[in-house]
């Protein structure tokens, strides 16, 4: 089942969600939770919502069970969100918009939650903790689970604090279960098993595949959906012998990380579509200086400001392609938190193996979700760390020959060398330069060299690269294709087609630049109907696969409206297009 | 002292004949040579533009790189290596125009960089347009009415932004100029030297004989203390009849941006050894979401 709170910015929408998420995950319950929030810090209107099952979920689904609602546009824009037979729950001192909820058979349970906190815990704020309260007690969920949340996010605040809000969340759930518990249908139980699981969001999980990875330095400049990462890393700094630094700009944030890459530190940056942009003559310098550094873009609907705390898939082309010129980039889109985690470890490897830029592509959706994951899918101390052909300062002191930055190899990697080293002086280089670095911005056979060792680099990339994955079975009527965050609905979609007995599989792609032809064409080549399935308005990925493959997507389901795929929102698409095995 | 030709370069340079920018290209050797700082132990950064090629022209570690980043780039360096010496080298459109948020942005920071400014007054390899520190009126292709913006004033801005070290040298002095730029290599801190520097092709107003007639030196002022924030906001304000070059001001004892970085008490964090997290460590990281 799925419940939403929500409410104004600073009514305590997000904290109360994540308190009640916590009740429920420690009663063994699998999460996914999803949040919404107006690009602003008091007023507007933004929900937290959880989906609650008995087994592992992927992602969010379009139905709401139980609103919760602390203001009037809360029910006038998420009551049409409630399934039949759902319920509203909210204060009755709201003048809300019944119209808004009533046509869809949605009961109405108006508490006096404020009544209530004043009158057994004599502060008005703890409306919140009434309201969750008597959630609990509507759906039966144990009020210990509630309690116990409550005596730790409140410890901080003293005894008094504690044992009010417990008095008035006891008095909230009797109310929520004696008066309405019988009406309403759903119900929450733990679980007999309640092992540890994470609850972490996609940005979260790259900032540990960082740490993970051995990041040493970081620099960002603030930008939604980007920044809790370079928040994350500025809290760990210490504690991981971690360099972050806030810059003036995302120009400069790229810098400090070129430089710090170029010094030998494993660096990375963060930003959203219009800081990339910002940082796409400098991703050419890496380019063509070949210096490793991670750009973590994490989309939200463009162009321009666009919208800034909603979800989409836009930005993909850009990525592959922006900057003038042509070098080797490494393109990745993780579809879930734990591909966030490994993808990030494989990004450091491939950025210093490779000598060049890679960009992790997400997006508003997979930065802030948060599914409960066992911590055995984060393996954060068995990381391969990968550094590539990094000289040591051993192997430079036994060096015999000149030392030269940008020697022609078969591979097209020429062996780096941290400054530093009297036998390895060196340039690294903006220009069209030769071996040693120097400028040679103007010869000929130079440039047909030096870009020829550049692209052989480029195809050779192509061999530390997978394929997508596969679910669903074989030789299915209808295959999804999609990349990045749109994997858990595409999953879910796919089960829910299978039990229908419309037979789907999916292929979903990590790995996306350079392309992975040679795993992924048989498979785009075997599909029967090919169902390209996209957060964008163009379908920029089946734009690729048809250029690399020639194969064209039978169909497209995409979205463009700032809100992200869903299971419901695929099949539905499917069947408006009447798209059968 | 170093054999000067420590730091020369197989490269042929090609600057035009009478360039402001081979005084300093001198006065640069001379300074690491009589500092006894060796090319591996120094790391240059350049952005686009004439003076910009400098450290091609140097056998040194360096990184040639985008039009006005080569401040961000070189930060990132030093946070990351801080055993580097390391030096700026930009013109003034590219420090001061193209790159002026990183220009303010480092003022403010206070990292042990030398930034050394070849200000003259034009965009030289672009053939002539008017730059932020192009006199008012001068005029140039893209002026041909005369600017109608005032100059930039880096000193003043550089003081005023909370720079701690602030010198101004002259192309056709390089001794003088070797020893400013000493100067701002032995200051630990963000050190400024703008270098008047003629261009002898696009700037017929500051030529050589235009800046011999109005440069003195500040060391052989009579009473004037660098250390004097007040005397040195004045002096940045000089221009006309007389121009100033020398030390402006110096602050001593601010603590460096790196000093304050705690990550990097133990050395710098491009030379620790990775190694994946421990189990406890990992456990810890994973506890966080528990």
């Amino acid at each position: 089942m799925t419940i939403r709170l929500a409410g104004e910015a600073g009514q305590g929408v997000e904290s109360g969600g994540a308190g009640f998420a916590s009740a429920l995950s420690h009663g063994g319950l699998w999460l996914h939770t999803y949040s919404e929030y107006m690009s602003r810090i008091r007023g507007g209107l933004n929900f937290f919502q959880i989906r609650a099952s008995d087994r592992p979920l992927w992602a969010h689904t379009e139905g709401v069970h139980i609103l919760l609602a602390f203001s009037p546009e809360a029910v006038t824009d998420y009551g049409p969100h409630l399934v039949e037979g759902g319920a509203l729950l909210y204060d009755d001192s709201l003048k809300i918009d019944q119209a808004a909820v009533t046509r869809r058979k949605v009961q109405l349970y108006a508490v006096p939650l404020t009544k209530i906190a004043q009158e057994v815990g004599g502060e008005k704020i703890m409306a919140n903790t009434c309201g969750l309260g008597a959630l609990a007690g509507i759906v039966e969920y144990p009020f210990e689970f509630v309690a116990d949340v409550i005596k730790k996010n409140f410890a901080r605040k003293g005894d008094a604090v504690v044992g009010g809000n417990l008095k008035v969340a006891e008095a909230g759930y009797k109310v929520g279960r004696d008066q309405y518990a019988a009406k309403f249908e759903w119900k929450v139980s733990p679980l007999k098993d309640r092992p540890d699981r994470m609850q972490i969001n996609g940005n979260q999980a790259i900032a540990v595949g960082a740490i993970a990875a051995g990041c040493r330095f970081m620099s960002g400049y603030p930008m939604t959906p980007a920044s809790s990462i370079l928040e994350f890393m500025a809290g760990h700094a210490k504690k991981y012998d971690i360099v972050v630094k806030q810059t003036e700009d995302e120009i400069a944030a790229i810098c400090f990380a070129i430089g710090a890459g170029n010094a030998g530190a494993r660096a990375m940056t963060a930003t959203s579509g219009g800081g990339f942009s910002l940082m796409v003559e400098a991703l050419g310098l890496a380019g063509m200086a070949e210096v490793p550094v991670v750009i973590v873009e994490a989309q939200r609907p463009g162009p321009s400001t666009g919208m800034p705390t909603k979800t989409e898939q836009g930005d993909l082309l850009f990525a592959l392609f922006a900057s003038q010129g042509e070098f080797p980039r490494i393109v990745l889109a993780p579809g879930t938190q734990e591909d966030c985690f490994h993808t990030t470890v494989r990004a450091f490897n491939l950025a210093e193996k490779w000598q060049c830029p890679v960009i992790v592509m997400t997006d508003f959706y997979l930065t802030t979700m948060t599914r409960l994951i066992s911590p055995a899918e984060f393996p954060i101390d068995r990381v391969t760390i990968d550094r590539g052909e990094l000289l040591t300062a051993q192997q430079l002191d036994r060096l015999a020959e000149p030392y030269l930055r940008y020697k022609d190899t078969p591979s097209g990697i020429s062996p780096r060398a941290m400054p530093g080293h009297p036998k390895a002086v060196h340039q690294t280089c903006s220009d069209e330069h030769d071996e040693y670095g120097h400028f040679e911005d103007e010869d000929r056979a130079n440039r047909l060299k030096m870009a020829g060792k550049r692209w052989r680099k480029f195809q050779h990339i192509v061999d530390d690269l997978r394929g997508p994955t596969i679910y669903g079975p074989e030789g299915a009527g209808l295959t999804l294709m999609g990349w990045g965050s749109s994997y858990g609905a595409m999953r879910e979609a796919v089960d829910l087609l299978n039990a229908r007995g419309t037979k789907t599989n999916l292929l979903h792609f990590v790995d996306i630049w350079p392309f992975p032809e040679a795993q992924a064409a048989p498979l785009i080549e075997a599909a029967r109907q090919l169902v390209a399935v996209e957060g964008n308005q163009s379908g920029q990925f089946a734009h690729l696969v048809r250029a690399v493959t020639g194969r064209r997507a039978d169909r497209m389901v995409l979205r463009w409206d700032g809100r992200p795929l869903s299971p419901e929102y695929i099949i539905e698409q499917l069947e408006e297009a009447k798209v059968h095995a | 002292m170093l054999d000067v030709k420590t730091y020369n370069s197989p490269i042929k340079v090609t600057w035009c004949p009478g360039c402001g920018d081979y005084g300093i290209l001198n006065a640069v050797k001379s300074a690491l040579a009589q500092l006894e700082i060796h090319p591996h132990e120094v790391m240059f950064f350049s952005g686009i533009g004439c003076g910009s090629k400098l450290p091609d022209y140097m056998n040194a570690n360096s990184f040639t790189t985008i039009h006005g980043r080569s401040l961000p780039i070189a930060m990132g360096t030093k946070l990351a290596n801080h055993d580097l010496h390391v030096i700026c080298i930009t013109g003034d459109g590219d420090g001061y125009g193209i790159g002026g948020n990183h220009f303010i942005s480092i003022l403010r920071r206070n990292p042990d960089i030398v930034h050394i400014a070849e200000n003259n007054m034009v965009y030289g390899l672009t053939k002539g347009q008017y730059a932020p520190t192009s006199e008012h009126g001068f005029v140039a292709s893209t002026t041909p009415e005369g600017s109608i913006e005032i100059a930039f004033n880096p000193l003043a801005t550089a003081i005023n932004g909370g720079a701690t070290f602030v010198a101004r040298g002259f192309s056709g002095d390089p001794k003088h100029l070797a020893k400013l730029i000493m100067a701002a290599v032995q200051h630990r801190g963000y050190a400024l030297v703008d270098v008047l520097q003629p261009c002898v092709i696009y700037n017929k107003i500051n030529t050589y004989d235009y800046y011999r007639e109005r440069v003195y030196k500040l060391e052989e002022a009579a009473g004037y203390d660098p250390a004097d924030r007040d005397a040195a906001w004045r002096k940045a304000h000089e221009w006309g009849e007389k121009i100033p070059i020398g030390i402006l001001y110096q602050a001593a004892g601010v603590p460096t941006y790196e000093e304050q970085v705690s990550e990097l008490r133990v050395g710098p964090v491009a030379k620790r050894q990775l190694a994946p997290l421990t189990g406890a460590q990992a456990d810890a990281l994973r506890r966080e979401f528990f």
